[in-house]
């Protein structure tokens, strides 16, 4: 159901500028769809990322946050070849999570 | 020479006004990066290579081996050189109507069902719209080099060139009332010249486009029957002649520019 | 009373917090000031040393980019509030083992309204805005 997150991990010295696209309608509650009727609140709350599997960044959001949601952090003392993993969870319970292997700044 | 001097002090600050960009669009260009830099029409393009790739429609087939002007499965620098001839379809199209040609052809999709609800909504993208987007990608960083060869191509430019005159409808509009001034703009939005080469880039530059009002990913296609909508003409028919034409009249106009790929758009 | 402030700051403060409790009655409130409330914020300082960068003029009040730092030593977590969105408390963002206080983020602003951020640091609260100004655009662009 949870479409696959675009995420970006790459070193600038020891630190990870991590670049994360998650496919979400993020919806307020508030839209109306074709036929007049409200779209049901439909969003992502929750977001962990993690490390080497220790938590570095977590956030909990509201449906304020946009539609297909683009996020980015950084997290120091990072090395190439380290494993950034990256949760979401929604409202109505799903979730998804993606990894990716942190590369080498250009 | 009091006067001249006169005179051309104030020819410099007509030229200092007229080159002072208007502050509200420079703060879009500024945070136009930004957005650039992580934009959700990656999400399209994953998924347009999914779909490029998989074997599908009647004749379970990909679309691998689509011919897009540069040989069968060659995507890389297509779209930056389209529209263009297709001799097996004897006519000028561009990206998106050679990609339905494709659909129709090697996978066995049919036309009326491709054309039934082209447009991306909230709850819906078409497939040629993330197949486009995964094609148009293909061409980044490249320059826009649409084909002036084939005669067909020359009298495409032409049709185009009548179509974006062409003045009527209930408004008595023309894509040339909003396109064809420096300096215009509607709102906020700024209006390029599209008959000036430096900004018919323009017209091709950010399409496809993921579209910040409503957060959906549209083609060039559906701007276009949005301009006909607004001058309140009738619609083209989806990957119609009409549309390739008016594309093929823009995008040589903006040959020589450096296409960046799928963009963000208001 | 106390108590339960103190805990509810904790829960601010602490780690690894998201997926155990979205504040709802935070994420609920129709003010700033009650959703402060509600997350234990309180005698929230100004500080200089909290940039938000965020267009002036957004172009379009459906996606504007927000890039937050914090360069507050010991900053643990913060938290951004759009004062005139019905919901104003959109989120909050925890830093730990070594992630910088830094987040860009991309939110709905309905109208024209400051866009308050609340650093947590060193147990204490420390606060800043930006007006953001939202326009109605053209045709398709």
């Amino acid at each position: 159901m949870a479409e696959p997150m675009k995420i970006r991990a790459t070193l600038q010295g020891d630190v990870a500028d991590v670049r994360v696209l998650m496919a979400h309608p993020m919806e307020t509650g508030l839209r109306k769809d074709s036929a007049g009727k409200l779209v049901p609140l439909h969003f992502i709350q929750s977001i962990t990322a993690q490390l080497n599997g220790k938590t570095v960044f977590a956030a909990d959001v509201s449906q304020a946050v946009s539609r297909n949601p683009v996020f980015a952090f950084k997290v120091k003392g990072a090395k190439a070849g380290d494993k950034l993993s990256v949760t979401w969870q929604d409202n109505k319970g799903d979730k998804r999570t993606d990894e990716v292997v942190i590369r080498a700044g250009s | 020479m009091k006067r001249a001097l006169v005179l051309g002090s104030l020819a410099v600050a007509w030229a200092a006004a007229a080159q002072t960009p208007d502050p509200t669009a420079a703060e879009f260009d500024k945070f136009r990066e930004i957005m650039e830099q992580d934009n959700p029409a990656e999400l399209f393009e994953v998924k347009g290579e999914e779909l490029w790739r998989a074997r599908r429609g009647p004749k379970n087939a990909s679309l691998e081996q689509c011919d897009l002007g540069l040989g069968p499965g060659v995507v890389k620098g297509a779209y930056a050189q389209m529209p263009r001839y297709f001799a097996d379809a004897d006519r000028v199209m561009d990206a998106e109507a050679r990609i339905v040609q494709c659909m129709i052809t090697l996978q066995g999709f049919k036309y009326a069902d491709l054309a039934k609800q082209p447009f991306s909504n909230a709850d819906r993208t078409p497939d040629p719209v993330s197949l486009i987007t995964y094609v148009a990608a293909q061409s980044r960083g490249m320059k826009v080099a649409a084909p002036q060869n084939h005669p067909k191509e020359r009298a495409a430019y032409e049709t185009g060139k009548a179509i974006f005159f062409y003045r009527a409808g209930a408004y008595d509009f023309s894509c040339a009332s909003c396109h064809s001034v420096d300096d215009k703009r509607i709102r906020t939005q700024p209006l390029p010249n599209f008959t000036k080469p430096n900004q018919a880039i323009g017209a091709v530059q950010g399409w496809p486009g993921y579209r910040m009002t409503g957060g959906v990913m549209h083609s060039v296609q559906w701007r276009i029957n949005d301009c006909f909508r607004q001058q309140r003409f009738p619609e083209p028919g989806y990957a119609s002649e009409t549309v390739s034409a008016l594309l093929a009249y823009l995008t040589v106009n903006a040959n020589g520019h450096v296409y960046r790929g799928p963009g963000i758009k208001r | 009373m106390g108590a339960l402030a103190a805990a509810v700051a904790v829960g601010l403060l602490s780690p690894g917090r998201a997926f155990a409790a979205w504040n709802k009655a935070a994420f609920e409130a129709k003010s700033a000031a009650d959703a402060m409330r509600a997350l234990g914020v309180s005698n929230a300082e100004d500080s200089k040393d909290i940039e938000i960068r965020a267009p002036d003029i957004a172009e379009n009040g459906a996606v504007v980019p927000i890039d937050i730092t914090s360069n507050i030593p010991g900053t643990t977590a913060l938290s951004v509030f759009i004062e005139k969105n019905p919901f104003p408390y959109t989120g909050t963002f925890d830093f730990s083992q070594g992630a910088v206080p830094y987040v860009h983020v991309r939110v709905k602003i309905g109208e024209s309204s400051p866009v308050r951020v609340v650093v947590a640091a060193g147990g204490k609260y420390y606060t800043t805005a930006k007006e953001v100004k939202v326009t109605i655009g053209g045709c398709g662009g």
